[in-house]
């Protein structure tokens, strides 16, 4: 699964770290998500939206 | 969530529970084998003393699976769970290939010492070695 999660950090100006403690995750989680090596749970990426409060089809893409 | 050092809650309560349950284990140990030495005990009491240092390792093991359970960060529960299987896979191929060496009176009897709970406990290392290979990430259980 694709997503648009380092893009959308970046506009935030948000490092890792800060995007990991908004989530109450690890930055190696973040990391992992961001490279497409892991696909997090639904309740993950709903956390995800709300944090960049978008809906969760405008953060993760079909591949 | 990381606390100091970048260690999660349950990977501190793990360290500490780990940290324990080996200092209880070398104290038993020396303890069983002292007793063995100087007392020779007989009947249930040598198999109680026999048994003691085994239950410190068994402590090991819920450790282990009291992390995957407390882990809340799911990537790194994930990390943990492939490491943890890759370390029973590990151990399970070790000691069959061993146990049909012996049938065929291939190797000596016994095991030196290196029994099941060691190879599991070397599988967790090479587990995380094949996180850090396959994923790119090794985790941090063990």
């Amino acid at each position: 699964m694709n997503n648009r999660l380092r893009v959308l950090r970046a506009e935030h100006q948000w490092s890792q770290q800060d995007l990991a403690e908004r989530l109450g995750v690890s930055r190696q989680s973040v990391n992992a998500i961001e490279t497409g090596k892991y696909d997090p749970s639904l309740p993950l990426a709903f956390r995800i939206a709300d944090v960049f409060a978008l809906p969760i089809e405008a953060i993760f893409l079909r591949e | 969530m990381s606390g100091p050092f970048g260690k999660s809650p349950a990977m501190r309560r793990y360290l500490w529970r780990l940290g324990i349950l080996m200092t209880l284990y070398i104290a038993v140990l020396a303890a069983a084998k002292l007793a063995f030495r100087h007392i020779e005990p007989h009947g249930l009491l040598a198999y109680a003393l026999a048994v003691l240092p085994a239950l410190p390792i068994i402590g090991v093991f819920w450790a282990v699976m009291r992390l995957l359970l407390e882990e809340s960060d799911e990537y790194l529960r994930m990390l943990m769970v492939r490491q943890t299987l890759f370390a029973t896979g590990f151990c399970l191929v070790v000691m069959t290939v061993w146990e049909w060496l012996q049938n065929f009176d291939l190797v000596p009897p016994g095991n030196g010492g290196f029994g099941a709970a060691f190879f599991w406990f070397v599988g967790l290392g090479f587990g995380g070695l094949f996180n850090k290979l396959t994923i790119g990430d090794s985790g941090r259980c063990g």
